[in-house]
């Protein structure tokens, strides 16, 4: 029985071809719409999901652009529970044009690479990078992005530190997960720091952040209380927290667009809903005659239900399956045009799950009105009914 | 007989008959319309924010290639030089218009989620407010220079946790006493904090400015000024008036916006289209034997195309009415939110300005033409006795 009214649903929602075909093709837009916006929203964490749970990072806790002493360094290491410390500064440089904005940090680099073992790089290229003090070590996207190759050179215009840098790619790095951020810049904190010390001797010695490794991800709270403690009321008191609630509070500084795009993803869904809505009605406005004669014959009305409910879900579960099927390839490309934007940029499962998810409830709300209306009505009324 | 025109209550009949279709459709389209509307609403709402916020006259100073004044120092020795010059505005007790500026960001917890944000702290020089008419005190009163105290802007009295009037704020390690709050319109000012520049300057361990802000005496000589700035070799500062200064601080939030919307309302257009090309296809397999009839009794081709399109297009404007008015409500919300260029808080709200009215309800007849189009070139083509007979 369930396959005889399958096989009949389907030809119904294939009898008007034309009108078949524009359901599909709205339904996999709004799809595949809804999945790259979802996308979108999945990358602004992107910094959050990949955040290890043994890194601490501990800043000024009046806010970010106020930089730490580098004695506190040696404070935090000597803290219980703490294995490892290193530290990062934000230089802001420009390449060429302001829009080819890509992340630049100063870092002591064997510390560094020792607690962001994600970052992968090969031996001699390491190296290298140790070495030269000009050097920098920059992501496998970065490098693809602007061409580079190890040996050229990548000049910087400072806008916190002025001037002109010029630095030398010594190594190219690759991330060990595919959430890792292959996107960034590093180079010698020692080198800013010296340039640094030579102008404004009373800024030198400083740096942005300190990025604290921990034993136990069970043990942050306590370390980072720990941490935070030992400079309270010190002339620079520190903010210490997980490395993914520090880059949770970059997301919630832009959580209204994210919520925006939340909204407005949910929208396109009510879109469709109202165009496969008013499909499905049509279509049943269109066959009551037909319904009423199915009743006659003596199928139940459940049958009818079943019929409309199952025309509905077929349609849905086909435009879906195309919108999906087209989001692999849309994703990479939008990813590749918005490279800058967002370092890692990739469906996620759980957005298949939503799509699908969505689609299923188009698919009934869409179904819900008109299966309700064929089921109720009288055969009398349903054979003189005029569409 | 030779009729040239289908009366529109025709037209209108048919989309009343079919309520739940017209609405369905209306619906799809209005809401497209709603999106289109609100991101037109919101881009414009950040221009006039941002425009609003500066004066022309006023020229902002800050050190070469920094892009914003977070970044930027300016030397007392800079300042002094700078404020030397000839073009500088006197009040009316015959002192410089002119201000140093400290400004830094702090964190605040927004109020309601207690999520942190990059809040504006601007320690302003004493001509500070003078150089801004637009910033007018909404309650309690002027900070006292010299004095721990500062006055809130309103958008962050509104929207942040511990800044009522008669709070204390910490930081710096210093206790600063919110003693008044003030609106500056619907300008950039009102995500800010203000106080007094020296204190500010001693608090947070600065030895320089971060900008100077000057008025012109004479605003036509803006550009003789600025080259007479630039060609001193001992300043190392770059120039802009106050309007353009701000203007540049939102250009990647504003292109972002616009590039955003734009992609959405082309991608959610297409949704509505198709639905309004289903409806209107559906109409005229329906109505095959009114065509017949209507062709019958003398309408042209075209009159019948006529119709059809313009059942589209009034179902299409319905739709955009619809949108717009749901758009309209949106006015009622503000958006705060980090602009990426300052790293600080910036709050603006959805503006409707009669030009997004008309846009939008182009948009909606536009989709309404691409959607009925076909349709009503099928009707158009019929044969009057096919479809007479078909009925």
């Amino acid at each position: 029985m369930m396959l005889f009214l399958l096989r009949m649903s389907l030809k119904n929602a294939l009898r008007h071809r034309l009108r078949a075909a524009l359901t599909l093709a709205g339904l996999a837009v709004a799809i595949l719409s809804f999945g790259l916006l979802s996308t979108v929203v999945t990358a602004w964490y992107a910094g959050a999901d990949a955040a290890s749970d043994k890194r601490l990072i501990s800043r000024s806790a009046i806010s970010l652009v106020f930089p730490l002493p580098m004695s506190y360094g040696e404070k935090i290491r000597g803290v219980e529970g703490v294995t490892g410390i290193s530290w990062a500064n934000w230089f802001g440089g420009i390449y060429i044009e302001p829009k080819n904005f890509f992340p630049q940090f100063a870092v002591d680099p064997p510390s560094y690479l020792r607690l962001y073992p994600e970052f992968q790089v090969d031996e001699a290229e390491r190296a290298a990078f140790f070495r030269d003090r000009r050097g920098c070590l920059v992501g496998r996207k970065l490098a693809q992005r602007f061409g580079w190759k190890v040996g050229d050179t990548v000049p910087l215009k400072g806008t916190i530190y002025p001037g002109t840098w010029s630095f030398v790619v010594r190594g190219i790095y690759e991330g060990r997960d595919a959430t890792t951020d292959e996107n960034q810049f590093f180079f010698h904190w020692d080198y800013l720091n010296e340039w640094v010390l030579q102008r404004y001797p009373k800024r030198g010695n400083a740096t942005g952040v300190f990025v604290v490794g921990i034993r136990e991800g069970s043990e942050a709270a306590l370390i980072s209380e720990r941490v935070d403690n030992q400079f309270r009321n010190s002339l620079a008191e520190t903010l210490t927290e997980t490395e993914k609630s520090f880059q949770l509070s970059f997301v919630a500084m832009t959580d209204s667009i994210v919520l925006a795009i939340q909204v407005v993803s949910y929208v396109v869904i009510l879109i469709i809903m109202a165009v496969m809505a008013n499909t499905m009605a049509m279509a049943a406005r269109e066959r009551t005659a037909e319904y009423a004669t199915l009743k006659a014959l003596g199928f139940g009305p459940p049958v009818v239900g079943w019929l409309i409910l199952l025309e509905s879900v077929l349609l849905c579960a086909l435009g879906a399956g195309l919108g999906i099927l087209l989001s692999f390839p849309a994703v990479q490309l939008v990813g590749h045009a918005l490279d800058n934007l967002f370092p890692v940029f990739r469906i996620a499962s759980q957005t298949l799950w939503l799509q699908a998810g969505a689609a299923l409830v188009v698919a009934l709300v869409s179904a819900a009105v008109p299966a309700w209306q064929s089921m109720r009505i009288r055969i009398v009324d349903g054979l003189r009914a005029i569409a | 007989m030779n009729l040239t025109r289908v009366p529109l209550s025709y037209v209108w009949r048919n989309l009343l008959t079919r309520k739940l279709t017209t609405g369905l459709t209306a619906g799809g389209m209005a809401l497209v319309v709603f999106v289109f509307a609100t991101v037109l609403m919101l881009e414009a709402g950040l221009k006039q924010t941002l425009t609003a916020t500066g004066l022309p006259q006023n020229v902002v100073v800050i050190r070469k290639g920094s892009q914003t004044e977070v970044q930027s120092g300016v030397s007392r020795s800079e300042a002094a030089i700078i404020e030397s010059q000839p073009n500088i505005a006197l009040d009316s007790a015959g002192r410089l218009l002119s201000s140093r500026e400290s400004v830094v960001l702090i964190s605040l917890k927004k109020q309601g989620s207690g999520k942190p944000a990059n809040v504006v702290v601007r320690g302003a020089g004493e001509q500070g407010l003078a150089l801004r008419p637009q910033v007018q005190l909404l309650a309690g009163r002027q900070f006292r220079p010299g004095s721990s105290e500062i006055i809130v802007g309103r958008a962050i009295a509104d929207g942040f946790d511990g800044v009522q009037l008669g709070a204390s704020l910490r930081f710096a390690r210093r206790d600063w006493l919110v003693v008044g709050i003030f609106d500056a319109g619907k300008t950039g000012f009102n995500s800010e904090i203000w106080g007094d520049a020296e204190q500010m300057m001693q608090a947070f361990r600065r030895i320089n400015y971060s900008a100077l802000v000057f008025q012109l005496a004479d605003s036509n000589g803006y550009e003789a000024s600025r080259q007479a700035l630039e060609a001193d070799q001992r300043l190392t500062t770059e120039y802009k008036r106050e309007t353009r200064f701000y203007a540049d601080q939102a250009q990647t939030m504003a292109t972002f916006i616009s590039i955003l919307g734009t992609v959405l309302s082309v991608i959610f257009s297409i949704g509505a289209v198709i639905g309004a090309m289903i409806t209107m296809y559906a109409a005229v397999a329906n109505r095959t034997g009114e065509i017949g009839t209507l062709r019958a009794l003398g309408y042209r081709r075209s009159s019948v195309m006529a119709a059809f399109l313009a059942e589209s297009l009034l179902l299409a404007l319905l739709g955009g009415v619809m949108g717009v008015v749901l758009a309209s409500f949106m006015q009622f919300f503000a958006v705060s939110t980090m602009n990426w260029q300052t790293f600080s808080e910036l709050a603006f709200s959805f503006t409707l300005t009669p030009a997004i009215v008309v846009k939008s309800l182009l948009f909606s007849l536009f989709m309404g033409l691409l959607g009925g189009f076909l349709p009503a070139v099928r009707a158009a083509r019929m044969q009057i006795v096919d479809a007479l007979r078909a009925a």
